[in-house]
């Protein structure tokens, strides 16, 4: 009899132990991604998504993340935080995901990091740009692999010294909430450091979508300043754009539009030459570096099969933050086990890993470094859009805030000598 | 400044204008508050969009894109406003007013939708009839001949047009009587439900037109008909609703604040057509135009 029980308790020892074993290593991974899907910035969450199906496929095809096939649920940001919240708590504790992608909006991303340290999941922030995150608050199941606006805002006015250091007069036209808010204090409190004679001779925040920009550039018109600097994106950089070159004021002043990649096919003949554009980190699918290799022409050609247009930086965004995930999930899995949330978290730190364009490094606050990559529009028969021309790339390391440094005080002691630096890059267009 | 300020003014108003008027005209015949007049704004402008690329794909001459965008206007405000107001707002007439404007909003988050699936998320640009008509130079400041000439006329000719259609044509008449007491116009042998159906259609169409008119200016992406429709309920509670010739003003009172709103306190260009509103319902809580309402016994 007591040789039977201890016969039974092996047994029931053995299904426990293979049944833990079997829940370490799921039959999925199910991966959470919050993207806009409605409202007005779907023009940039429906591209991620898109980018998303395609290279969640392709991971799968090879196996999934350490034999384990990835699955994604989205979850749409344009629904509002609070429901965002609410469903990215439901696909956590209903769906079993061990993983988030969240999210576009930088108020999404400072509203999901608390969340995210509650439910104690993988919170990879692909694509927001507040630099405020990991500056102000400290995340331990957060981490973001692309730059903040810090290094974006950072390289663009270097870009802009080195293009037109005899500016004397500037204006901003951005989108009137966060972003656009802190893009230009960023960028203000560089432009008083590096050129403090410069004179700020307009400060317009147009509503987020606004549709007629008509008095804002009666207004640009009328003082002329040498440059006008605009941080929006989407359909508002759009239409921006569009009603600004049919009264000729591209050709007036000299534009400076770190978010213009995305919008570049879009505006087709609109953008003039001689306009200044950034990408939001390196992403350019005519990356001069980046453009031949196998991996990026697969990409861009498998993209445009199935959307029909060019990759734009959300897709390049989604590309890294599942790029980064897999190489985590792989790094943290070494020892042939499947591995616990903190340690992919673990793994993240100090890892880098290949984007489709340059290489990305995890600091040790979970924030990522990215090369920056600007250019001057330039038109070419190539093309029915405008394409980089006169590029800088800069090193991430050289223009994202040094740990523990907030962005703004950084910002505010930067040096001329920046703008030369030896390790920046220059490339011309070529075809 | 004040008098570019005022350019500018009337170029934004007179878009607004159209949107709201048609939005003043169906409340003030039909009695009920349309908040699906968004939707047919972005309809009308998808649509209008669709028609002035495929003209241009096809290598049409650009001037074929006016009377596109005016049919395109007309399409939206026949068959999607014309099946709105059959399939669910007869069905709505005299009931509560939260219930007409939960089915007005329910069509608005429908329509948004189906202007998705059908349309898609990529911003839309159909630019070419305002490029075609060029600039003109005031004071060394350049103007879009399309937004400073062609809209501002085209408002002028919709409220002269409605004035005219409403006052002066019989069936024009039977909307006043109808609005003024329907009971009693029916005994008189109106067919109300067709001074319904044809109003709507009227109001769905003028907002298909702002937004087809808008289509040349600016580019089209989720969303557009939500910030139309609160500016242009602004308009047209400003005016006082059912107030066709007062929403040319607020319309005009709105435009003007805001632009002069950019040139000296820029903070407050977002503000301002809200707090031009809310001062007038102050002072004059039925808006600026409205008359007393006399009580049927």
């Amino acid at each position: 009899m007591k040789t039977m029980k201890l016969a039974l308790a092996a047994l029931a020892g053995t299904l426990l132990a293979s049944s833990a074993l079997a829940q370490d290593k799921p039959k999925e991974l199910v991966v959470g991604i919050a993207t806009f899907l409605s409202g007005p910035a779907s023009v940039f969450g429906v591209p991620g998504r898109n980018a998303a199906d395609l290279l969640i496929a392709e991971i799968n095809a090879k196996g999934g993340v350490l034999g384990v096939p990835l699955k994604p649920v989205y979850v749409d940001e344009g629904a509002g935080t609070n429901q965002l919240l609410s469903e990215y708590r439901r696909v956590v504790q209903e769906q079993g995901a061990q993983v988030m992608l969240g999210a576009i909006s930088s108020g999404s991303c400072n509203a999901l990091a608390p969340v995210a340290e509650d439910l104690k999941v993988v919170n990879v922030m692909w694509d927001c740009g507040t630099q405020t995150i990991f500056e102000d608050g400290k995340w331990k199941y957060s981490v973001r692999t692309q730059a903040h606006a810090g290094a974006e805002m950072m390289a663009t006015l270097l870009y802009l010294m080195k293009v037109k250091p005899d500016f004397k007069s500037v204006a901003v036209v951005n989108q009137d909430y966060a972003w656009g808010r802190e893009s230009w204090a960023l960028l203000q409190a560089g432009l008083k450091a590096l050129k403090p004679d410069v004179k700020v001779v307009a400060e317009l925040f147009p509503k987020f979508g606004a549709p007629d920009f008509s008095t804002e550039i009666t207004r640009l018109s009328a003082l002329r300043p040498d440059v006008v600097i605009s941080t929006s994106w989407g359909g508002d950089l759009d239409t921006f754009v569009q009603q600004a070159a049919a009264r000729g004021l591209l050709k007036q002043s000299t534009f400076v539009l770190p978010l213009a990649e995305s919008s570049l096919e879009r505006l087709g003949n609109v953008l003039p030459e001689g306009v200044i554009v950034g990408s939001r980190g390196d992403h350019y699918w005519l990356h001069p570096k980046y453009k031949s290799t196998p991996e990026m022409q697969s990409f861009v050609k498998a993209y445009k099969d199935k959307t029909g247009v060019y990759p734009i930086y959300p897709t390049f965004h989604m590309q890294q933050a599942l790029t980064g995930l897999v190489k985590a999930y792989e790094k943290a899995g070494a020892g042939g086990k499947w591995p616990s949330k903190e340690e992919v978290i673990a793994a993240f730190e100090g890892l880098e890993f290949k984007s489709l364009t340059g290489t990305i490094t995890i600091r040790g606050d979970h924030q990522g470094l990215e090369d920056q990559l600007l250019g001057t529009t330039k038109r070419v028969p190539d093309y029915p859009f405008a394409v980089y021309d006169k590029m800088a790339l800069y090193p991430g390391k050289l223009v994202t805030t040094p740990l523990g440094e907030k962005s703004l005080d950084w910002f505010a002691k930067v040096k001329p000598d920046l703008v030369t630096d030896k390790s920046i890059e220059t490339f011309d267009y070529a075809k | 400044m004040l008098l570019l300020a005022a350019l500018d003014g009337l170029a934004y108003g007179s878009l607004i204008f159209l949107v709201a008027v048609g939005l003043s005209l169906i409340f003030g015949v039909l009695g009920i508050v349309n908040v699906a007049h968004g939707s047919f704004y972005a309809i009308g402008a998808y649509v209008a969009a669709a028609g002035v690329l495929a003209i241009s794909a096809a290598g049409l001459p650009t001037w074929l894109a006016f009377p596109t965008l005016l049919i395109a206007a007309a399409l939206v405000g026949i068959l999607v406003g014309g099946l709105v107001e059959i399939a669910l707002l007869r069905r709505v007439y005299g009931k509560e007013e939260v219930l007409q404007l939960i089915v007005t909003f329910a069509v608005f988050m429908i329509l948004e939708d189906a202007q998705k699936v059908v349309f898609g998320v990529q911003p839309y640009f159909a630019n070419a009839p305002m490029n075609w008509l060029g600039t003109v130079e005031v004071f060394g400041i350049f103007y879009t001949t399309y937004q400073l000439i062609l809209m501002p006329l085209v408002a002028a000719a919709v409220l002269l047009g409605l004035r005219f259609f409403l006052r002066r044509t019989s069936f024009g008449r039977a909307i006043v009587a109808v609005t003024q007491d329907r009971e009693a116009a029916t005994a008189m042998g109106i067919d109300a439900a067709r001074v319904y159906l044809i109003t709507f259609i009227i109001g769905a169409s003028l907002a298909a037109l702002g937004g087809a008119l808008a289509s040349a200016t600016t580019s089209l992406t989720p969303g557009i008909g939500a910030g139309t429709l609160v500016l242009s309920f602004a308009v047209a509670a400003t005016a006082g609703l059912g107030r066709i010739e007062g929403a040319a003003v607020a319309a005009l009172l709105i435009g003007l604040g805001r632009s002069v709103a950019v040139y000296f306190a820029p903070e407050f260009d977002v503000l301002i057509p809200y707090l031009i509103m809310m001062l007038v319902l102050l002072v004059r809580p039925q808006g600026l135009f409205s008359t007393v309402q006399t009580r049927k016994v």
